[in-house]
């Protein structure tokens, strides 16, 4: 590591502990989780896990396994800290988000623990800058309590059938409608706004199908504000996992293929809208 | 109505309905015995385009069955939620294959699919209204100027245009040039006006026959949309025209296709009324052989006129090149002190756009004015 303004001494005690060559790796995970101002991170080692949430009905995971670090190191079982995620995403690209081909910032981040801010160490042709972030008391998190045990229907799509279909999604309708079925019209969103109603058809047999299991057919509506965030990690992505359980909670997991041709997840979850009539009966 | 559209032909109508947004917020659908034809209106209705796709454009054409005393269902719905549809131009030239448009006057729908690439369909159900006939009064055969141009060479020259230009002036100059400028409104301030003018030979056009010394100032926003249009489908435009005032008349021409593009044209204050109010215009030369002194001593009484000087302008005008840069600094001097006359009233004169008119006939452009008039001017 070229760290020239030394920091800590390898024996000093961090509760977390990490180095990466390219920072971009994680602030373009984090950038596809930003909808939020402020972040709830925890670390394990197995990696780190960085939520936001809103409303408590949507829930976005970035996962950024131990692997992709060069160093990664959690001297307790888990550390948990809240962050604010804006100035974490400045600071992490604070010199320059289009890097040159043949250039990268480094990072080195350490979390003394609780109450400590976050410090970062980033270096880039040889100037460093060194970032204290200060941290906050970790929420409580909501739990979707989303097990694939309980999945009833699950599509695998490449990511490139849905990047259109979200931009082009008529923001005048309150709700994205999905449906899925084993059986026509096998997957479907719709949208119900001020000009008309629009769907969108995709037969299993498609080529941008990479999995289809759906056993019982389920229609479920999501408010189309909360889904419109995972649209930036739907623009990294390259395949996306669409899941549903029996109460019709949304799981969209998003593979990430970043520079380095390593894998990384990033993961919404999504209550389903409550449907009115059934709540008056 | 059932009509199903294939392959690049969705493009073509993509760009039809990017070119009809430029007029207007809603978009006629009027399905004929000769072809779908789509139409659109500005607000003030000055403006009027119309495209008609015939039967041999689709894969499959059905215009609906007419009884004897109904006429075919018609419709418009809002420009914004067709133009959705049709968005990406690039995107669907990539994707959709196919496009079938439906109109279900009993469900109360028109319904849009287009059918993609990797089997994925796009159902979209508009909401529409039923509506009259839209129809634009005009006679191309009652003009007296005609002129034919690949779009390319007029759509190079409208570039050079600031985007935000409202109107320009098309005219003739000396030995058949055809002029384009911008229209400077009266009342700019010359100091703070720039104005660009382009000439055009006659022989980079495929015709022209033209009334000598005319010329017609039009809303350039409605013609740019039409030229891309043209441009991108390789045809030649042609432009009908007659005196200031009467409406300018655009079309394009091909085996499945035909677009009309009407605008209204800014009325001239000198061939209007003879006498105009103001001094120092009385001496306007009578069309000679050089054309472009006309043009130019006429935009010298409309400064003259304006500034409400008390000072004639000066005889050499007329005599002076074409070159409007030249005149600049001497307008600039009457322009300093002047005393401000009674604004020169500037009018567009309106299309006259009814349900019962019948096209082709030569329906005279009434008095009806739909364009404010300038509200008092500020010196």
């Amino acid at each position: 590591m070229p760290l020239s303004a030394q920091p800590p001494a390898s024996g000093e005690r961090y509760a977390l502990s990490a180095s990466l060559d390219n920072a971009r790796h994680l602030s373009s995970l984090l950038r596809a989780v930003h909808f939020q101002d402020h972040a709830t991170c925890l670390a394990t080692a197995s990696g780190l896990r960085v939520t936001v949430e809103d409303a408590k009905c949507i829930q976005a995971n970035a996962f950024i396994q131990a692997e992709i670090f060069q160093e990664f190191s959690v001297q307790e079982e888990s550390v948990m800290f809240r962050i604010s995620l804006s100035v974490l995403l400045d600071c992490l690209t604070i010199f320059g988000t289009s890097s040159l081909p043949g250039t990268s910032t480094a990072l080195r981040m350490c979390y003394r623990g609780y109450g400590y801010p976050l410090m970062l160490f980033l270096e880039e042709g040889g100037v460093v800058t060194v970032c204290k972030i200060n941290t906050q008391e970790p929420d409580e998190l909501l739990d979707f309590d989303f097990c694939s045990t309980k999945v009833v229907n699950k599509i695998i799509l490449q990511s490139e059938g849905l990047r259109e279909a979200f931009a082009e999604l008529d923001m005048t309708s309150e709700v994205l409608q999905i449906t899925m079925s084993p059986d026509k019209p096998y997957f479907r969103l719709s949208t119900f706004g001020n000009a008309g109603s629009a769907h969108l058809d995709y037969p299993r047999d498609s080529d941008l199908m990479e999995a289809f299991h759906c056993s019982q057919t389920q229609t479920n509506r999501y408010k189309i504000s909360l889904l419109k965030p995972s649209t930036k990690a739907l623009a990294l992505s390259c395949k996306v996992s669409i899941r549903t359980d029996a109460q019709g909670f949304l799981s969209l997991q998003y593979m990430i293929r970043n520079e380095d041709g390593q894998i990384c997840f990033v993961e919404y979850y999504c209550c389903p809208d409550e449907n009115i009539t059934e709540a008056e009966l | 109505m059932k009509c199903v559209i294939a392959g690049g032909n969705v493009k073509v109508l993509g760009r039809a309905v990017h070119s009809l947004s430029r007029i207007g917020d809603e978009l006629y659908l009027e399905p004929t015995e000769s072809g779908l034809s789509l139409r659109a209106v500005n607000s003030s209705r000055s403006g009027f385009a119309s495209f008609l796709f015939a039967p041999l454009f689709f894969q499959l054409y059905e215009p609906g069955s007419a009884g004897p005393e109904t006429e075919l269902f018609r419709c418009k719905v809002h420009m914004k939620s067709f133009l959705g549809i049709f968005r990406s131009l690039p995107s669907l030239e990539k994707s959709v294959g196919k496009c079938l448009i439906l109109l279900k006057p009993r469900a109360s729908r028109l319904v849009l699919q287009l059918h993609c690439k990797y089997g994925v369909t796009k159902t979209h159900n508009l909401a529409f209204q039923e509506c009259e006939r839209l129809q634009a009064v005009f006679d191309t055969q009652s003009c007296t100027s005609h002129l034919c141009a690949p779009a390319r060479l007029l759509a190079e020259a409208v570039v050079h245009f600031p985007p935000t230009l409202a109107e320009v002036t098309l005219g003739t100059g000396p030995g058949g040039k055809i002029s384009l400028r911008n229209y400077v409104e009266d009342e700019a301030e010359p100091s703070k006006t720039m104005v660009t003018e382009l000439w055009l030979a006659e022989d980079e056009f495929q015709s022209v026959a033209v009334a000598p010394g005319s010329h017609i100032t039009f809303c350039l926003k409605e013609f740019r949309g039409l030229l891309s249009f043209a441009e991108a489908s390789n045809l030649p435009l042609t432009i009908h025209f007659d005196e200031p005032g009467r409406p300018v008349i655009f079309t394009l021409d091909d085996t499945v296709l035909e677009v009309h593009l009407v605008l209204a044209t800014l009325s001239d204050l000198q061939s209007n009324s003879q006498s105009p109010s103001t001094n120092g215009v009385s001496h306007l030369p009578a069309p000679s052989d050089d054309f472009a002194d006309d043009l130019e001593s006429y935009m010298v009484a409309m400064e003259t006129s304006e500034g409400g000087s008390e000072r004639p302008p000066s005889p050499t005008f007329p005599l002076r090149a074409p070159q409007p840069a030249q005149s600049e600094p001497e307008e600039e001097e009457e322009e300093e002190g002047a005393v401000p006359g009674t604004p020169p009233h500037k009018k567009f004169r309106s299309l006259f756009f009814g349900s019962v008119m019948t096209p082709g006939r030569p329906g005279p452009a009434t008095t009806q004015e739909v364009l404010a008039e300038d509200s008092e001017g500020e010196s």
